[in-house]
């Protein structure tokens, strides 16, 4: 292989390697410039509430405290991640106006001389808020009479709509999304057995070591650059320039070293509040999360229950599968609807199911919002349909890579979603999976192939 | 309070509050790059200092501590552009992937060596304890102090 690729089968060094054993790589937080402010959050003590008042004025007589900004400042207090590519509805506010969805949505931001001014700033404003009935299970947000935090009146995603993008609006939908390909009850009749499976996936916190931190800066005519550690800086963009409504040509985002990302800076979670302190004071504003910040505030994984039914034909064949997936999206969109369909188009795994049905529901609930992590929707995914796989194995009494093997796409074979399959290549890797792991595998299955 | 100290060898002035850490304020007076803000409260190492050659982490030690005192970060390592061995051998073993760690890791692997040039995998993990990394695994890193041992 080498010898036919420079690049292939060779290791790449980290171009960045020099300057980190120097100390001399640059992140977000040696940025600064002169004049300039820094930001801390009053954030919500509870999960779902309805804000009464905001009482800015022992804030506002701490010297050093430049300037509070609640929702009455962002020129459009509405956004959603992904619209640039069409996935809506925007649904979260930089700053709530009514009511907060999550424990620790910033309600209000104290702009001052330094850190710690903002931060004892912050302590001053006091908020009266009027505490509802969470959600914080996704079955229970799903059943009727359920208290209702979105504003299209029930705690899921409407696929079909014209929420999605893909598909014409005024359409009524359907509040999941739908992989169907033959006749799945048909196949459960003629099963043998029916295996049953149910899988939890709690959420979890990239925890990169470098905390969200970002510094805007006005600049003359109605522009702005932004220093973010991101890895998204289109979306900072056009999120800033949606929620500012000024052009985003006007908006530079600068985007240097990330201290780790793993898909937890993909969100533009806090850059548009900083950007609306900036505007509002004319100065460069700076803000840095702390480590609890990180932790409490910042996206996760998305919390994910995977139910699947498998049946079974007594010589070791999948005949059908039918799977419900429940993703939980915390208490906005962000980049969840997209999550559920890679997950719920992933529910097959790389194994010929030839009668599915699946239902994979982005359910919304009173948590911090979830979003990017790794692979997200298809790890979680895989995670279920293998140790589905194991226990189907079991079921039938027969070695999982006899089943696996057996089940595996083959060239020329069609995937739930109707695509030739084209590129299986998964007996071959199980090869030499085994080998690796010293697993010594019967004749039969090493003589067998993708490609017959 | 004004402090002076020596920073990677040069001398430094700064106006200080009582209350200040060393990590503030070399980030946010001095603008210091190599050294990280990761927790504030000594659990991830990304700040890690030595202080008169002993390890610290700047975001518990008060500034006024250091004044009349010599603090090196990893950018005070090499000599003359030439990479200490622990440096060349991070290089080497690409211990480093977002690099967010590596100053602190560096550094501790730096004490560990001086104090014990062979250290057993125990000891080795050990003395990296107060030091997280996201990215790599540890593998690299173990690797990377291991091969400046073995020299
Ligand atoms: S910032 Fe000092 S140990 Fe984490
Ligand atoms: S290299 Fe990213 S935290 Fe260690």
């Amino acid at each position: 292989m080498s010898s036919q690729f420079s690049v292939v089968g060779s290791p790449v060094k980290n171009v960045q390697l020099l300057s980190h054993v120097t100390g001399a790589t640059q992140y977000v937080d040696e940025i600064s410039f002169p004049g300039m402010l820094w930001v801390k959050a009053v954030r919500s003590p509870v999960a779902r509430g309805r804000i009464k008042k905001i009482d800015t004025s022992k804030a506002e007589k701490l010297p050093g405290v430049v300037r509070i900004i609640t929702a009455k400042d962002v020129p459009n207090n509405i956004h959603v991640n992904m619209a640039g590519i069409g996935i809506g509805p925007p649904d979260e506010p930089v700053l709530p106006e009514s009511e907060v969805n999550y424990k620790g949505e910033a309600i209000c931001l104290v702009v001052a001389k330094d850190e710690e001014t903002a931060a004892k700033g912050a302590q001053l404003v006091e908020v009266e808020i009027e505490e509802l009935p969470p959600v914080l299970d996704m079955e229970e947000a799903l059943k009727p009479g359920a208290p209702v935090i979105t504003k299209w009146g029930i705690n899921a995603f409407i696929y079909g709509s014209g929420m999605d993008g893909a598909t014409r609006p005024g359409r009524p939908g359907r509040p999941f999304f739908l992989v169907k390909r033959g006749d799945v009850e048909a196949a459960f009749k003629r099963a043998d057995y029916v295996v049953e499976g149910s899988y939890l996936i709690p959420p979890i916190e990239h925890a990169p070591i470098e905390p969200h931190v970002c510094v805007a800066k006005p600049e003359p005519g109605q522009r702005l650059t932004i220093y973010t550690t991101t890895q998204a800086p289109y979306f900072v963009r056009d999120n800033v320039a949606t929620i500012l409504k000024i052009p985003a040509s006007n908006i530079r985002v600068v985007a240097p070293a990330v201290g780790g990302g793993f898909g937890g800076k993909v969100d533009p979670e806090f850059e548009m509040q900083v950007a609306v302190a900036a505007m509002c004071v004319g100065r460069p504003v700076k803000w840095r999360w702390t480590r609890e910040e990180e932790f409490t505030v910042s996206t996760t994984r998305p919390a994910v229950k995977i139910e699947i039914q498998d049946a079974l034909s007594s010589d070791g064949l999948i005949l059908g599968r039918k799977a419900r997936l429940l993703h939980d999206s915390g208490a906005y969109t962000r980049t969840s609807p997209y999550g559920v369909i890679k997950a719920t188009v992933n529910l097959s795994g790389p194994y010929q199911i030839p009668n599915v049905y699946y239902e994979g529901y982005c359910v919304y609930t009173n948590r911090q919002p979830s979003s990017a992590m790794r692979g997200y929707g298809v790890f979680e995914v895989s995670y279920a349909v293998e140790l589905q796989i194991e226990r189907d194995a079991r079921k039938l009494g027969i070695d999982s890579w006899e089943f696996r093997f057996k089940n595996a796409y083959k060239n020329g074979q069609v995937s739930a979603t109707g695509r030739l399959i084209d590129d299986a290549y998964l007996i071959e890797v199980m090869k030499e999976a085994a080998a690796l792991a010293g697993v010594s595998l019967p004749s039969h299955l090493l003589q067998m192939s993708s490609w017959g | 309070m004004r402090i002076r100290f020596k920073l990677d060898g040069q001398d430094v002035e700064v106006d200080v509050k009582h209350t200040d850490t060393l990590l503030k304020v070399l980030k946010d007076k001095i603008g210091v790059g190599s050294v990280n803000f990761g927790c504030g409260e000594g659990s991830c190492g990304a700040c890690m200092v030595l202080i008169n050659g002993r390890l610290r982490y700047s975001c518990l030690t008060l500034a006024g501590y250091v004044d009349g005192k010599e603090v090196t970060t990893v950018a005070g390592l090499a000599r003359d552009g030439e990479l200490s061995e622990i440096q060349k051998a991070f290089l080497e073993n690409d211990a480093a992937q977002c690099g967010y760690c590596t100053p602190g890791m560096i550094l501790t692997a730096k004490v560990l060596l001086e104090k014990n040039p062979t250290p057993s995998d125990e000891e080795l993990f050990d003395a990296l304890a107060g030091n997280l990394c996201r990215c790599t695994g540890y593998i690299p890193i173990i690797n990377a102090i291991k091969s400046v041992a073995k020299r």
